[in-house]
């Protein structure tokens, strides 16, 4: 606990601060304020911290966190800010699995609680729902124990012709034995989205049971004779990795294939575009020519623009050619997870429901084996294999909500907290890189799953112009990627910094009045019941004297009474509305207040006779 | 001069309109004198397209054996192609329609000849007079008299023939103030805070000249806005260097010595040709749907159009702070005081003042602050994007300062009676229109030409219930306070409305746009029932009791 630690407003060029007081607990960082305002900072957030050189006023402290949060604190000793910073270090980096906020974080759930809150999302119901198994496509036992390939599922999908030998052949011949297995398939096409690994094809080497893997995959698709092969790597990438001894397909050794490269940039680029992408957003006093030529170097919306120009690249294939597709990068788990679960998206408009979008993250991102701790950084471990190819993913999706309004059932919202809790190391869902480990782990007795609390509280996450019947199912959304439809993500990179929103949301405003219609379809259900009851207690007298208002006379004459007696029930009225008024208020007029408050205009120096604006 | 002169092929037969995210419809083209009207017969989905030829920026013809094929660039951005079959009949629809959009007289331009098809309820000529505007500040204040110096147009000719100055000083002063002004354009009142009493000016630049000239009429006159020992702001819209030149041809800026009580800023907002080309670049990189990523954000930061607007909304931030953080007076002025003086004083008042967040309000705004202010709309709206004139007074002055409206409203959606489309409305008839609202250059030209008299308003229009309905906000709810937005480039945005309108499908963000209203809506439906249904039970519950 270290007191009068000052906040700075990270955009304030005013040096305008917070006073509070700063306390450490095993697993949150939580400043206090004077007004009694508490911000806290989980540890796993803590992405860096940096103490900055000593000042007049005591010793700036910087933390940034994963979500895009960054704090400027200043301590005022240089003691206590040594100590919190050693501290920090120690909490925000976490050597076993064990430490995780997640093993002991403990919700209140009873045990038959938590089993069913893992069993809320269930695999072999939606390959079910999907159409497989069917005639072509069957449940393979091969990976049973993980003994073909570590980082794929226990339960595969494969073709009723791929036999045991072509399957081990297939694996053999992939890189980490990632051999082609289903990830979506689509019942009106009877085509199928399937995705591996690399193979090992290096200048010239091919493997026969690869092949009649691809053939298999290929004659499950009685609609159409060719699939289509994505690379989903540049093609320099992947002719440069044949030299290790991988590569791509030949098209000359496979039947009927069309081999296709999309020019996704690998983690590495992605990694340092993000920090570009950071470092011109949280410049001070930015220039509009200098944000546009920063995130026109970050090249983060290229790559973004990229990943979805694959997604509807691979989602035409299917819906339009009835082809199937399969679906690789290098070790198939990072832009592969991307595209299969975006063109997934667009097929299907399950996955644009909440459930189904916690399904398709479940299956494409999370069994398939995205390496979600070691990208994610969990464990304190190789920086180089950290990158934000998830918060892509989102990105995308984000995009797409922002051109089809009404085709998603969850909301911007839903999305920023998914991503909050990929990092947040809270829930088991995202701990570990594979099935494997997460079953090694015991993560399903030890941890929650964060689906059910999401569940719970989806109200929160639910999209007031959502459209059931925007598009049938299994139609696709075709989204229009011309360069200028993709826009930086604010309510990402600048979550935590309110001065740069609107300060009056729009949407929080539908959200609510959308909530408070439903209150309101409620509340004419009861009152009309609660009439229907006294018409029915009252005599036939009553129901004479109900009618009366009806006449102009009687009215006229009650009229004094009548006023009397409206008066309480307005007072009524006018309470449910203050109730509802300050729903509004918490997410509007509070929020302007305080906006306003922080938001002023610094005051105009008169010594240099330049106004400067901090907002 | 007869339109029939100019029209030699006045119609085509089977011709193909093209426009982008719609199917090719075939059908048949006419040209009158001031519009192009191209009419579909197919089956069930018979469409008009009605064009005034003044709407008409560009036009394009090239062709393909005997199919030539017109492309038609709008001034509100739109651009269509129209295939018209046989050589002879394209060439001539093709040079009459670039002699009807190009005509050169006012006169002869459609509002004259326009005849409105509604009832008029209310003349929108008298609709915003300054008269009424100062009834409402004599109210509040007694510092301030209505002026007619300038009745016959003879010491200012851009200003309005009425204006509001400060009580103690006479018409005589303000005569000589005039001849020290640029333009004659001495400082008048603009705005009047009733929170603090403070007031913003605006004028010209004052002419100070290389040896210091000096009036001490001027100095009274914007003194007498002071308080006693408070001082005031001039915000000077052009950098330093620049306001120094300018004394080299007789004009000038306020020095120290002789406004002890002001401290001047130079706040820059870009002008006149600079903008029209930021203006011409933005809309070619909008337009080009080719462009990879990079590309985009390289031509859109090459068009500095979004600096532009940071800047603006800076500068009228700045103005605005003075007044309401700061208790001080203001004067705005640049050069001429007829472009970025207006920009910055009429966007100050829409963070200041939340009237002119109403639709009727901004209306009064952009007639007070805009039209008898002296902005020059006509030489400024000639041409817009596509032009090749290349005219030194075109610029989209206008379309800027709607542009920051946009922006504050995107930040403050629910604090503004009118949507987006009413700002949409304005630029596309400030740039074409049928009505004379816009016509002229400033009050004494409007008077020269009759406008009142021959021409309809744009206000009498669209201040008719049927029509405002399409312009209202239904998020709006009064908000009483000084709204200020954020200008950090994060939290600005493309107007799509305007930039991409026609290059992008926008169905599915119609319907969206509509279901917001429809659970707005709803809403409203809902809670005038519950209390019907509230009323009801209490009055049933009261006579159950009266009865027991």
């Amino acid at each position: 606990q270290v007191e009068q630690v000052k906040l700075l407003d990270r955009f304030s060029t005013s040096n305008k601060s917070l006073t509070g007081t700063l306390y450490l607990t095993a697993t949150h960082l939580l400043f206090i304020d004077s007004s009694q305002r508490e911000t806290w900072i989980l540890h796993h957030h803590i992405a860096a911290v940096e103490k900055l050189p000593l000042t007049t006023s005591g010793c700036p402290l910087v933390i940034q966190c994963k979500n895009f949060r960054i704090v400027h604190f200043v301590v005022p000793r240089e003691r206590d800010c040594h100590d919190i910073y050693n501290s920090l270090l120690q909490l925000s980096r976490t050597a076993k699995y064990e430490e995780l906020y997640a093993f002991s974080y403990n919700p209140k759930q009873n045990e038959s609680e938590q089993v069913k809150g893992w069993q809320l999302i269930d695999l072999a119901e939606e390959y079910k729902r999907m159409g497989v198994p069917n005639d072509y496509w069957q449940l393979s036992d091969a990976n049973r124990d993980y003994k073909i390939c570590e980082t794929y599922p226990r339960e595969l999908y494969v073709p009723r012709t791929a036999s045991k030998p072509i399957i081990v052949g297939s694996s053999k011949f992939r890189s980490k034995g990632r051999f082609p297995v289903l990830s979506y398939y689509h019942k009106n096409k009877e085509a199928a989205i399937c995705r591996c690994s690399q193979p090992l094809s290096g200048f010239s080497a091919r493997c026969l049971e690869d092949e009649h893997m691809l053939q298999a995959i290929s004659k499950a698709n009685p609609s159409n004779r060719y699939m289509y092969v994505m690379d989903t790597r540049p093609k320099l990438n992947a002719m440069a990795n044949r030299a290790a001894g991988k590569g791509y397909e030949n098209e000359d050794n496979y039947s009927n294939i069309r081999f296709q490269f999309v020019g996704i940039e690998n983690i590495h680029v992605m990694r340092s575009s993000l920090q570009k992408l950071l470092e011109v957003s949280g410049t001070r006093g930015l220039s509009v020519n200098d944000f546009l030529s920063g995130l026109e170097n970050s090249g983060w919306l290229r790559h973004i623009k990229a990943v979805l120009d694959a997604a509807v690249f691979l989602a035409k294939a299917i819906a339009v050619e009835s082809a199937s597709v399969l679906v690789h990068c290098s070790d198939g788990w990072d832009r592969t997870s991307q595209v299969c679960s975006l063109g997934a998206l667009l097929l299907d408009s399950y996955y644009r429901t909440i459930k189904g979008f916690m399904v398709l993250i479940e299956k494409d991102w999370i069994s398939f084996g995205h390496k979600f701790s070691d990208r994610c950084c969990q464990l304190d471990g190789d920086p180089k294999e950290i990158s934000p190819v998830f918060t892509q993913f989102l990105e995308s999706v984000w995009n797409l909500t922002e051109q089809f309004p009404q085709a998603f059932e969850y909301n911007e919202a839903f999305l920023l907290q998914i991503h909050e809790h990929v990092h947040s190391c809270q829930f088991g869902n995202f701990l570990g890189n594979c099935q494997k480990e997460r079953e090694e782990l015991k993560l399903k007795e030890k941890t929650y799953s964060l689906w059910p609390f999401l569940l719970a509280e989806q109200k929160k996450y639910q999209n007031p112009l959502y459209n059931p019947d925007f598009s049938p199912e299994l139609t696709l959304l075709e989204p229009n990627t011309v360069s200028f439809n993709f826009k930086f993500w604010r309510n990402m990179y600048h979550q935590f910094d309110r001065s740069m929103h609107p300060r009056q949301s729009m949407f929080n405003l539908i959200m609510n009045t959308s909530e408070q219609n439903k209150q309101l379809e409620e509340d004419i259900k009861e009152l009309e019941a609660k009439i229907k009851q006294l018409n029915g207690q009252s005599d036939v007298i009553l129901v004479k004297e109900q009618e009366q208002p009806a006449h102009p006379v009687p009215v006229a004459l009650k009229s004094p009474a009548c006023f009397q007696k409206e008066q309480p029930p307005m007072p009524v009225n006018d309470a449910v509305r203050t109730i509802e008024g300050s729903n509004t208020a918490d997410n509007r007029y509070s929020e302007l207040v305080s906006e306003f408050s922080k938001a002023e205009p610094a005051v105009v120096s008169l010594e240099y006779g330049v106004a400067r604006m901090t907002c | 001069m007869e339109f029939a002169e100019l029209i030699k092929t006045p119609r085509a037969d089977k011709a193909v309109l093209h426009r982008p995210f719609h199917l090719a419809v075939e059908g048949t083209l006419c040209l009158t004198g001031h519009h192009l009207i191209f009419s579909s017969r197919q089956r069930d989905n018979a469409e008009e397209l009605w064009l005034l030829h003044s709407n008409i920026d560009s036009i394009e013809k090239r062709f393909v054996g005997s199919l030539g094929t017109i492309v038609i660039k709008c001034k509100d951005l739109r651009i269509i192609q129209l295939d018209i079959p046989g050589m002879e009949e394209c060439l001539n629809i093709a040079s009459s329609i670039e002699a009807l959009s190009t005509l050169d007289s006012v006169t002869l331009m459609y509002p004259f000849f326009y005849r409105p098809m509604f009832e008029v309820l209310e003349d929108g000529w008298s609709s915003f007079l300054l008269e009424q505007e100062f009834e409402l500040l004599s109210s509040v204040s007694d510092e301030w008299r209505l002026s007619c110096v300038n009745k016959e147009f003879s010491v200012c000719p851009s200003s309005p023939p009425v204006v509001i100055v400060p009580k103690s000083v006479d018409d005589d002063a303000l005569r000589k103030v005039a001849l020290f002004r640029h333009g004659g354009r001495f400082p008048v009142l603009s705005y009047y805070h009733k929170k603090n009493g403070m007031a913003m000016l605006r004028s010209s630049q004052p002419l100070t000249g290389t040896n210091g000239r000096r009036c001490k009429e001027d100095e009274k006159l914007i003194n007498a806005t002071l308080r006693s020992g408070r001082r005031g702001f001039v915000i000077d819209t052009r950098p330093l260097s620049v306001a120094q030149q300018a004394r080299a041809r007789g004009g000038g800026f306020e020095q120290e010595v002789h406004y002890p009580q002001w401290r001047r800023i130079h706040k820059y907002i870009e002008r006149f040709h600079i903008l029209q080309e930021s203006f011409i670049k933005l809309v070619e990189a909008c337009n080009d749907q080719s462009h990879n990523m990079d590309r985009w954000l390289s031509k859109l930061e090459a068009s500095n159009w979004l600096t532009h607007v940071k800047e603006l909304l800076t500068a009228a931030c700045l103005a605005a702070q003075c007044i309401d953080r700061e208790g001080a007076s203001v004067l705005v002025h640049g050069g001429e005081g007829t472009d970025s003086t207006l920009q910055v004083t009429s966007l100050a008042q829409i963070i200041l003042d939340p009237r002119c967040r109403t639709i009727r309000g901004f209306e009064a705004l952009v007639v007070r602050e805009w039209l008898q202010a002296g902005h020059p709309f006509q030489q400024r709206c000639a041409q817009s994007a596509y032009s090749n004139s290349k005219q030194k007074w075109e610029s989209p002055v206008f379309l800027l300062f709607l542009e920051c409206v946009w922006q504050i409203h995107r930040q403050f959606p629910c604090s503004f009676e009118f949507s987006e489309q009413f700002l949409i409305l304005l630029f596309e008839h400030a740039y074409a229109s049928q009505f004379g609202t816009f016509l002229g250059n400033n009050e004494n030209e409007r008077a020269k030409l009759k406008l009142p008299q021959k021409t309809m308003s744009l206000w009498s229009w669209v201040n008719r219930p049927e029509e405002l309905g399409r312009f209202e906000n239904p998020l709006y709810e009064a908000n009483s306070l000084v709204i200020w937005p954020s200008v950090a480039p994060q939290s600005l945005q493309l107007w799509e409305g305007v930039f991409l309108r026609w290059n992008r499908p926008s169905k599915f963000l119609e319907e969206a746009e509509a279901e917001r209203i429809n659970i707005i809506r709803y809403n409203k439906e809902l809670q005038a029932k519950v209390s019907v249904l509230r009323r009801e039970l209490a009055e049933m519950e009261a006579e159950q009791e009266v009865q027991e």
